[in-house]
């Protein structure tokens, strides 16, 4: 009779109560010091934010009680970042293009489709060494060294593999009855892909790439040999060719300076830094569910 | 007949057109080759640039670990070690973690919502740049573990990884740091390929008496080994090549040392710090020193592969 009941001392029983504990120190474990870790920053950084932190630029080390302001760093990852989406979104894109809508599943498709996950596997600072070796070593752009616009190549490659692959992704989605209409009413094969497959797909791609694009934002390593840092505002194209600074690389380099004014400003920064790359996540994690939903059956 | 002839030769595209079409799928087809290109060139690149160093250190290189430019000795001994243990030490600490933890959100234990959001918020966190976790952890870590650094060395400073006086910045420190880079990746990798099993097995096995955790133990967990697998192997390969976080945790010395309480250093990192002011047979050392770093972790990333391929669900 009594062995229809739940019996609390079934040795089965202690031990899923025991691992069930378990899972769940795991659990807390493994989560607390994520959230601390991000609000700390967001609190120790976002106490540092002054309107002037984004008029001035920073001053050199030494001077501990003025750091001036993070300007150059934060106009300099705009334009490597951008730099960097306009290689990498065209070649990722087309490329997709080929893989999801050309490529009949054969040899070379499957070794593009090998290289790009090899590629996104491939550590951040080896594509730095590898542009050092290329650009800034040879001077190969036009005399210039170290330059944001071999930063900007440096992190185009990151940004390579995960563009391919949310657009050859994101198009294999895209139902094949669209593309027997459309051939069907007689478009040509471009025609089709531009105004139908990419079209329907664009929403997906869109999210991919600027997720992509919010990752490189914040890389580093590729920066430190290729683009440098500079501490002076960037005032016109001709400054693509020399030293550029980038909140990532102000983050490296004033974090490990001994002076307490240095110190803030990388707070300050990566409270920016972190700020924008979250919220872009948010926001396109958010914009994908909604389509997920909207989607048609 | 005549009208017949006619249509058949409007069949055909004009001209112009047919050309974009061909023009439009070759560029693409261009495009998609330039990630092999790349990827080759990439290898090639660091391969003849380390040639000078290789042709003279060999695979002595390996396994020195003098490091000295004014006598123009190379060995990247210590550094490689440093990659090794620092990655695979943090991935022993990660994966009881995040498997548990993954566990832990694909269990009823507590409702669907807090569990959704648990599982995003850990996915948010692997969008953290590792600079960020850098700063943190010396402003933050550091001082924070510095008492039980102290007391880990009093109480077992007889075992040879606690045997030296903790330093301000250390191997544990870049192992811990890692631990949190790590855990977001495999925890989510990990929560896929539990979600992907199928509920039947689950119900046959609840069916026939099995308790939870003999089900997850026999039936949920080795179902969902292969994708838990590739993801440990893509944190493995992640933990190899993460630069950032370890430079500037990790004290950057290249004095070899059992004790992971004093400094170390990694591949990753000897190159974060020394490539910008390094020149004549150096730069071609480093060169040598990113060549091993990029063999092991594609390495890592091939088997990964190769894995979820034969692995892969079949049901």
């Amino acid at each position: 009779m009594n062995s229809l009941f739940y019996q609390k001392r079934l040795s089965r029983n202690i031990g899923d109560k025991l691992f069930t504990s378990l899972s769940v120190i795991c659990a807390l474990v493994a989560i607390l010091p994520l959230i601390f870790l991000v609000t700390y920053i967001l609190i120790k950084g976002g106490s540092q934010i002054t309107p002037e932190l984004f008029t001035l630029e920073p001053n050199p080390p030494g001077d501990d009680l003025d750091a001036g302001g993070i300007n150059p760093a934060l106009i300099g990852t705009l334009i490597i970042t951008t730099i960097a989406s306009i290689i990498a979104i065209p070649v990722g894109v087309g490329g997709g293009i080929y893989l999801a809508e050309y490529s009949k599943g054969g040899g070379f498709s499957r070794f593009i489709r090998f290289g790009v996950n090899v590629l996104a596997g491939v550590p951040s600072i080896i594509a730095g060494v590898f542009i050092y070796a290329l650009i800034v070593s040879t001077k190969i752009l036009f005399g210039s060294m170290y330059s944001g616009l071999a930063g900007g190549m440096a992190l185009s490659i990151l940004m390579l593999p995960t563009v391919i692959k949310t657009t050859d992704e994101g198009l294999k989605l895209v139902p094949n009855e669209l593309r027997y209409a459309s051939l069907g009413i007689g478009a040509s094969m471009y025609t089709t892909i531009l105004k139908v497959t990419l079209p329907s797909a664009f929403r997906s791609i869109a999210t991919g790439v600027v997720l992509g694009i919010a990752r490189a934002a914040g890389e580093t390593a590729p920066l430190i040999f290729t683009a440098l840092f500079s501490y002076y505002y960037i005032t016109g194209i001709g400054d693509l060719f020399y030293e550029m600074g980038s909140l990532a690389v102000l983050i490296y380099n004033f974090a490990l300076e001994p002076y307490d004014a240095q110190n803030k400003l990388a707070w300050a920064a990566s409270f920016i830094l972190v700020l924008s790359i979250l919220s872009v996540n948010i926001f396109s994690r958010i914009l994908a569910a909604f389509t997920e939903k909207t989607k048609r059956v | 007949m005549e009208e017949k002839l006619t249509l058949f030769k409007n069949r055909k595209r004009f001209g112009i057109e047919k050309n974009i079409d061909i023009i439009f799928k070759n560029t693409a087809l261009v495009l998609s080759s330039f990630v092999a290109i790349i990827l080759l060139g990439i290898i090639l690149v660091v391969f003849f640039q380390s040639f000078e160093s290789f042709s003279r250190y060999g695979l002595k290189f390996l396994v020195t670990s003098e490091w000295n430019p004014v006598k123009d000795e190379y060995g990247a001994f210590t550094a490689i070690y440093g990659t090794l243990v620092t990655s695979f030490l943090s991935l022993l600490i990660t994966i009881p973690l995040g498997v548990g933890t993954a566990i832990f959100i694909t269990e009823d234990f507590v409702p669907k919502v807090f569990r959704e959001i648990i599982g995003s918020f850990v996915e948010l966190l692997a969008a953290i740049p590792s600079v960020v976790l850098g700063l943190w952890a010396i402003f933050v870590m550091e001082p924070f573990f510095r008492t039980f650094f102290a007391f880990l060395h009093n109480f077992f400073g007889w075992i040879p990884f606690f045997s030296s006086e903790p330093a301000g910045r250390n191997s544990l420190l870049a192992i811990l740091i890692l631990v949190v880079m790590l855990l977001p990746i495999v925890t989510s990798i990990a929560r896929d390929s539990l979600n992907q099993v199928p509920k039947k097995l689950r119900n046959a096995a609840y069916g026939i008496g099995a308790s939870r955790w003999k089900t997850i133990f026999s039936v949920i967990l080795p179902a969902a080994l292969s994708g838990i697998m590739a993801g440990v192997l893509l944190a493995l390969g992640r933990a190899m090549g993460e630069t950032m976080a370890v430079t500037m945790i990790i004290g950057n010395s290249n004095a070899f040392s059992w004790s992971l309480l004093s400094p170390g250093y990694t591949i990753s990192s000897m190159l974060a710090n020394q490539f910008g002011e390094a020149d004549g047979s150096q730069v071609s050392s480093l060169f040598y020193a990113a060549f091993v770093l990029m063999i092991l972790s594609l390495m890592v990333n091939i088997f990964a592969q190769w894995l979820v391929k034969k692995f892969s669900l079949k049901y």
